[in-house]
């Protein structure tokens, strides 16, 4: 059942989270920092830019490989959020048709260009973003994000979802399987069982959160939650961000993909 | 110590929907003892407990723990006293370590992070779950969870712990270490429950509730060896009694 095998996807990046390595024990700080900056910089480039984005790929890779995590985890990801994209970008080869380059007599278009472009933030800007959690935990960042001063009542509804993500999908995997038990094929499988599974879904959350709610009064919650500090930021984190963020200038500043091609042009022609 | 005495006087709840959830309720709980309730499906337990931890507010009558009348204004000092472990064990663990869970009710007491530290780890030590600590809560066996949602509460160093099914989900290894475990707790415990072998274990008072009001109430082996009480309250003979007789 496809339901049951993307929840366990969901439980696997959790699982990766809890990995030790090097960059899983830097401050979660210093990560969602140097990744917030690491989006900006790819996202600053312009809009048919190609050549300046590639070696951005740095990033991302550094993170897949000293963080232990297997690509294919990151690329079925990326896959899943890719279908937005295809609506950002599938126009401009039609509307934005004036000819740039000429490869081997076929005409470049802009329109082609640009898509490419967006393909390629799209795809560092994501995922260094899955990465991101996959090497930092979602508690993590939420911590880091407590520190960095982001509204209390923000973080702790991120802790929450995170929470009850799980219970809830586990929820619905159960109502699901009950569907599918009592529904014998087709029958049973229609919209209009859809939308009232989505209601008693809806009213069984409600009731869960007030249940939780108790559960919090009971020991005492007056509307603070502490959260552990478990990081602080050390000389690991100081290099780590220094040599990114020097990265990341001086591949905004020079086209090192260009330099490159003019070195070896001048040494072969 | 007088002043852990519960004491319910004449207790009505009405849902807002106008279900007589209890009708004219009236204990004394000591300090040291351990009830047991129990009754058929629908009849009261949970409301009641619910009530004695001031989550909902009598309709109409009196709960006092020690000096303290529970009204709006001393809920709070009221769950101070009264620990409460709930039924789901995924309503009770809402932080997303193990520690943080057990530290929430510590904190929120006020105590200092050095002793807030040494409560975490004695609770959890106490449950045996030490091991647990760096856990997230969603990654636990229900055991695992039943005894994480109990070391929280008594963090808090509660006069009283009340349970609703503490034994639901479990397997009867991780029953028998829980029967172990509230044994060795010197707590005043209530305990609702259908678990009749449970409480005939741990409880050397039993309450049957029915249609909210109490039907019987003493001293448990007299109380779960009443067969016909029993049936007339949809509840059996507990399979350790049954064993016995069937001897004879």
């Amino acid at each position: 059942m496809r339901f049951d095998s993307e929840y366990f996807n969901l439980g696997y990046l959790d699982t990766l989270s809890y990995k030790d390595t090097f960059i899983h024990r830097l401050d979660p700080r210093t990560k969602l920092l140097v990744t917030l900056i690491f989006i900006i910089f790819v996202v600053s480039n312009s809009k048919y830019e190609i050549t300046k984005l590639i070696p951005f790929l740095i990033y991302p890779v550094f993170l897949l490989t000293s963080g232990n995590i297997p690509l294919r985890a990151v690329l079925k990801k990326i896959l899943i959020i890719s279908p937005f994209l295809i609506f950002i970008g599938i126009f401009n080869p039609i509307f934005d048709k004036r000819t740039i380059y000429m490869i081997i007599g076929i005409p470049i278009s802009q329109g082609w260009i640009s898509l490419f472009s967006i393909i390629l933030k799209f795809i560092l800007t994501v995922s260094s973003a899955i990465l991101l959690i996959a090497v930092t935990s979602f508690p993590g960042i939420c911590e880091a994000l407590e520190k960095m001063k982001v509204p209390k009542i923000l973080v702790i509804q991120l802790l929450f979802l995170y929470r009850y993500l799980f219970v809830l999908l586990e929820e619905s995997l159960k109502i699901v399987r009950a569907r599918e038990a009592r529904s014998f094929g087709k029958r049973g499988k229609d919209i209009k069982t859809f939308t009232k599974i989505l209601s008693v879904l809806l009213i069984r959350s409600l009731e869960r959160a007030e249940r939780i709610y108790q559960a919090m009064l009971s020991r005492g919650f007056k509307g603070e939650i502490h959260l552990l500090r478990k990081h602080s930021i050390g000389f690991n984190d100081i290099v780590f961000a220094a040599s990114f963020l020097t990265i990341f200038y001086i591949l905004k500043v020079y086209n090192i993909v260009n330099i490159f091609g003019e070195e070896l042009k001048s040494i072969f022609f | 110590m007088s002043h852990h005495i519960l004491e319910i006087k004449d207790l009505y709840f009405t849902y807002p929907d106008g279900t007589n959830a209890l009708s004219g309720v009236s204990l004394k709980i000591f300090h040291g003892e351990s009830v047991g309730i129990t009754g058929a499906n629908g009849m009261g337990k949970t409301t009641l407990l619910l009530n004695i931890g001031g989550h909902l507010l009598p309709t109409k009558g009196e709960i006092s723990i020690g000096d303290i009348t529970l009204s709006k204004k001393t809920r709070q000092d009221i769950r101070k006293k009264v620990g409460f472990v709930f039924q789901r064990t995924d309503d009770q663990l809402f932080m997303p370590s193990v520690y943080e869970d057990v530290a929430f009710g510590p904190i929120n007491i006020g105590l200092s992070p050095d002793k807030v530290e040494e409560r975490v780890k004695l609770s959890l030590e106490m449950v045996g779950c030490l091991h647990l600590i760096n856990r997230p809560p969603h990654r636990l066996s229900e055991g695992q969870k039943r005894a994480v949602a109990i070391a929280t509460v008594i963090a808090m160093n509660p006069d009283i712990l009340i349970m609703d099914e503490p034994a639901s989900n479990l397997d009867p290894r991780s029953r028998r270490q829980l029967i172990n475990l509230l044994k060795g707790f010197e707590h005043t415990k209530i305990i609702a429950s259908h678990d009749l072998d449970l409480i005939l274990d741990v409880c050397e008072r039993c309450i049957i509730i029915k249609d909210g009001k109490i039907v019987a109430d003493g001293y448990t082996p007299n109380i779960l060896s009443d067969k016909r009480l029993l049936e007339e309250n949809s509840l059996e003979l507990p399979l350790s009694i049954q064993g016995a007789y069937s001897h004879i």
